[in-house]
C-alpha cells in the first residue's frame, strides 16, 4: 500500500478476501440484509479495524470470516479456502487451526481452570497431554497469568480473562486473530493493555487482526485501516494514518 | 477428540450438576437393579430345579418295559411294530443285553410287589420295591433319618415317612402339622419287620427251600411249572426317608424299599409271572419294567432308540424337561420384560437430563465450536455423559440388585429354616448377567443420549453465543 511503505513483501499477499458478501436473515414477514454485499480485502499481518454502530452488520462480517456463519451469497476466501465451499467438518477445522476469536463477553468456561480452558483447542486438535500442558503454561506466560493458572475466570478481573481467552486463541498458533469487541466489557486503561498485547502479537507473530469495535478512538490508536460499515453496507475504507505514522516511528527506531 | 479427553470432560460435566446427573444414575441404577434381580430370581429358581431334578434321577433314567405290559395306550408307536404277542419278553438276557449299550451305568429290574408286613404282630399292607446301590444320592434320602443300606443283600428296609406314621398309628388328620422325621424315626430304628410274601418255586417243589436260596438255574428250561410257597422274611428297619423318592411313578410308588440283590433273592412272586403263565418258557424270572441309568442327561435320547430298535417300550422324562424348559424361557421373557420396564422409565430420565444440559450449556457448545470443536466432537461429549452414566448405573445397579437377591434369599431360607426345610439358593447373579447388565444399561444410554448428543452438535454457533 503506498501510505505505508515500510510493509514487507509478505504483507502484499492477500489473507481474506470478500466479495459481494451477503448475509439474510427472515424474522417472520421482515427480511433483515445484516450483510448486504460487502467486498472487502485484508493484507496478510494487516490490522484492520471494522467500524459500525450497533446493528451495521460488523459482527456478522466478523462471524461469516470466523466460519461460524455461512454467507446467504458472495463469497468469502480466507488464506485462499473458499469458505462457502467447506463441510461443517472442514469449517470446523478451519477454526481450530486457521482462526483464534477473543469475545466481549471472554467466553470462558466457568467450570474449567485457566489452564484446562486454554487447553481446550488443543484438545480438540488431539495434541497430547504432555505437550498440551507445556504449550498452555507457555501460552499462560506469555500473557502474564502463569501464576493463576489454576484459577477458574470467576475468580479473575475482566481485564486477566481477556487476557488467558487471548492465550486460548493463540494456542493453535492460528494466522488470523478475530476479536469481536475485545474491550466492551473492560475500563479503558484495561482495554488498552489489552489492545498493546494484540498489536504486539500482530507485530511480532505478523498475525492477521480483525478487530470489530464502535470505539472510533481505539481504532485510530491501534489500526492501520479502518473498515466503515452502516446498514449492512460498506461505506468507508482508508488507511489510518496515524497508525501508519506509528509503526514508521516504531519501525524507525529498531 | 480422543476417548480419554472425552471420559475426562464428560466425567467433569457430570460433576458440574452433581445432584441432577447423580439422581439420574441412581434412576439407571434401580433400572439395572430390577433387571438383575428378575433375572436372578429365574436363573436362581432354574438351577434350583435342574439341581434338584438332576438328583432325583429323573432326567438320567429311562424306564423299560415290554410291548406286552403297555398296550392300548393310544400311543402312535404301540401301534407300530410287532403285535404284543410277538414282541420280546423282558427277561433277564434282554436286561443284560441293555446293561452292554454304550453310555449305561446299569440297567436294573423294577421289584414291585403288594405284600403284607408285621410290625408289632399288626399287618400292614403296603407296596414295596427294590433299590439299587446307586440309589444312595438321589436326593430323596437327603433328608433321611438312619443309614442306607450298608449292603446290596443285607435284609434291611428304608420307609417312606408315611409308612412309619402308619406304623405308629400317628397319621396326622388331614391339615395338622406332620410330624417330624426324626420323632418318627426314634421309635422305629433298628427294630424288625417280618415281610410275608408269595414265592416263586420251581417245580417239583419237593424239599422245602430256604428263604434266601438262589433259584435253580440248571437250564432245565423245558419245565415251565413253577408253584407259589408263602415266606416270611425278617427285616430290620435301617432308615426312615423324609421325601418320596418314587413321586414320579404316581399310584404304583412304593412306602417300602429293599436293596435290589436281597429283593431278587427273594424271588417274589410278580404280577407279571401271573400274565405270563400260559406263555412262560421257563422259570426265569420277566420283569414288568427295568430302569436303565444312563451316565448324563444328554444321552438318554440315543440310548432310549437303542432300546426301542430291540423292540420294548421306554419312557423317560426328557419330554417332561424339553417343556420345563420352555416354561423357563417363558418366564425368563416376562421377568426380563418388567426388569427392563425400570430400565426404560430411567432411560427418559437420561434424555430429560441431557435435553436439560443442552438448554443450560447452550453457551459453551457455542464457544467449543467457536474455538474448534467440530460437530463430531460436540456430539461424542453428549455420547460420552450419557455412557458414564450408564455404566456407572450399571456396576451401582448390579451391586443393588445383588443385595435385594441376597436379603430376599436370606429371608426366604429363615423362613424355611422354621419350616424345617434345608436351605436353598434361589437367587443366582452369574458373571454373564452382571456383563450383560452393565453393557445393557450402556447401550440403553447410548440410545438415550442420540436425540440430545445430536440435537447439541446442530446447535448454531453464532445463536448460542448472542445471548448472555
Amino acid at each position: 500500500m503506498t501510505t505505508a511503505p515500510a510493509v514487507s513483501a509478505a504483507r502484499d499477499t492477500v489473507a481474506i478476501r470478500s466479495q459481494n458478501l451477503c448475509r439474510h436473515y427472515r424474522m417472520g414477514e421482515t427480511l433483515i440484509r445484516a450483510v448486504d454485499g460487502v467486498s472487502l480485502e485484508v493484507r496478510a499481518g494487516e490490522f484492520v479495524a471494522l467500524l459500525g454502530s450497533s446493528g451495521s452488520g460488523k459482527s456478522s462480517v466478523l462471524n461469516l470470516i470466523a466460519g461460524l456463519d455461512r454467507p446467504t451469497s458472495g463469497s468469502v476466501v480466507v488464506q485462499e479456502r473458499d469458505l462457502a465451499q467447506l463441510s461443517r467438518e472442514e469449517l470446523a477445522k478451519y477454526r481450530l487451526h486457521v482462526v483464534g476469536m477473543v469475545f466481549q463477553s471472554f467466553n470462558l468456561i466457568p467450570s474449567m481452570t485457566l489452564q484446562e480452558n486454554v487447553e481446550l483447542p488443543l484438545r480438540f486438535a488431539e495434541v497430547d497431554r504432555s505437550r498440551r500442558q507445556t504449550l498452555a503454561r507457555d501460552a499462560l506466560e506469555r500473557v502474564g497469568l502463569r501464576a493463576r493458572m489454576e484459577h477458574r475466570p470467576s475468580e479473575l478481573s475482566g481485564g486477566e480473562q481477556q487476557r488467558a481467552a487471548l492465550a486460548r486463541a493463540l494456542i493453535n498458533r492460528p494466522q488470523l486473530l478475530l476479536a469481536d469487541e475485545p474491550t466492551g466489557n473492560l475500563d479503558s486503561h484495561t482495554g488498552t493493555e489489552i489492545l498493546d498485547m494484540v498489536r504486539e502479537f500482530n507485530r511480532e507473530l505478523g498475525m492477521t487482526v480483525v478487530m470489530v469495535t464502535h470505539e472510533r478512538a481505539l481504532a485510530e490508536r491501534y489500526a492501520e485501516r479502518m473498515i466503515f460499515l452502516a446498514d449492512g453496507k460498506l461505506i468507508d475504507d482508508r488507511p489510518n494514518a496515524a497508525a501508519a505514522l506509528d509503526l514508521r516511528a516504531e519501525g524507525g527506531e529498531s | 477428540m480422543k476417548i480419554p479427553d472425552l471420559t475426562e470432560l464428560a466425567l467433569r460435566n457430570l460433576r458440574e450438576s452433581l445432584l441432577r446427573n447423580s439422581l439420574t444414575t441412581i434412576g439407571i441404577s434401580v433400572g439395572v437393579a430390577s433387571l438383575v434381580a428378575m433375572l436372578s430370581l429365574g436363573t436362581g429358581l432354574q438351577q434350583l430345579f435342574s439341581r434338584r431334578l438332576a438328583k432325583s434321577g429323573l432326567f438320567d433314567t429311562v424306564l423299560v418295559s415290554s410291548r406286552r405290559e403297555l398296550r392300548g395306550m393310544g400311543r402312535e408307536e404301540e401301534r407300530k411294530g410287532p403285535t404284543p404277542g410277538e414282541s420280546r419278553i423282558l427277561d433277564e438276557p434282554a436286561r443284560l443285553e441293555i446293561e452292554r449299550l454304550p453310555n449305561v451305568t446299569e440297567a436294573y429290574p423294577d421289584i414291585r410287589f403288594v405284600t403284607e408286613l408285621r410290625y408289632e404282630d399288626k399287618p400292614h399292607l403296603t407296596m414295596i420295591s427294590a433299590l439299587p446301590q446307586s440309589a444312595k444320592s438321589n436326593d430323596a434320602f437327603d433328608g433321611m433319618q438312619g443309614t442306607f443300606f450298608s449292603s446290596d443283600n443285607e435284609a434291611a428296609v428304608i420307609l417312606q415317612k408315611s409308612f412309619a406314621e402308619e406304623l405308629l398309628g400317628k397319621t396326622p388328620p388331614l391339615g395338622a402339622a406332620e410330624p417330624s422325621v426324626a420323632e418318627l424315626a426314634k421309635p422305629l430304628l433298628g427294630k424288625e419287620l417280618t415281610m410275608r410274601y408269595a414265592q416263586r418255586q420251581a417245580a417239583p417243589a419237593t424239599q422245602t427251600p430256604l428263604a434266601n436260596e438262589p433259584a435253580p438255574s440248571d437250564g432245565s428250561v423245558t419245565s415251565a411249572a413253577y408253584s407259589v410257597v408263602s415266606r416270611e422274611q425278617k427285616l430290620r428297619i435301617v432308615g426312615i426317608s423324609d421325601l418320596d423318592p418314587e413321586s414320579m411313578r404316581g399310584p404304583t410308588r412304593a412306602k417300602v424299599f429293599l436293596p435290589l440283590k436281597l429283593a431278587e433273592s427273594l424271588h417274589v412272586m410278580l404280577p407279571t409271572d401271573l400274565r405270563e403263565i400260559s406263555r412262560a418258557a421257563s422259570d426265569q424270572p420277566v420283569y414288568s419294567s427295568i430302569s436303565v441309568r444312563v451316565k448324563n442327561p444328554a444321552q438318554v435320547e440315543g440310548v432310549e432308540d437303542a432300546i426301542k430298535k430291540m423292540g420294548f417300550t421306554t419312557f423317560s422324562i426328557l419330554d417332561a424337561s424339553n417343556s420345563l424348559r420352555q416354561v423357563f424361557r417363558v418366564l425368563y421373557a416376562f421377568l426380563g420384560i418388567f426388569g427392563s420396564l425400570a430400565l426404560t422409565v430411567a432411560s427418559i430420565g437420561i434424555v430429560n437430563t441431557l435435553v436439560m444440559a443442552i438448554l443450560e450449556r447452550r453457551r459453551e457448545i457455542g464457544i467449543m465450536k467457536a474455538i474448534g470443536a467440530s460437530d463430531a466432537d460436540v456430539k461424542k461429549l453428549f455420547f460420552a455423559e450419557a455412557g458414564a452414566m450408564g455404566i456407572l448405573g450399571g456396576i451401582v445397579g448390579v451391586v443393588l440388585g445383588w443385595a435385594i437377591g441376597q436379603i430376599i434369599n436370606l429371608g426366604i431360607n429363615i423362613y424355611l429354616k422354621s419350616q424345617s426345610v434345608p436351605p436353598e439358593h434361589f437367587w443366582a447373579v452369574p458373571l454373564w448377567l452382571v456383563v450383560f447388565s452393565i453393557i445393557f444399561a450402556f447401550l440403553v444410554s447410548l440410545v438415550s443420549g442420540l436425540y440430545p448428543a445430536s440435537r447439541a452438535a446442530k446447535l448454531d454457533p453464532v445463536q448460542a453465543l448472542r445471548y448472555e
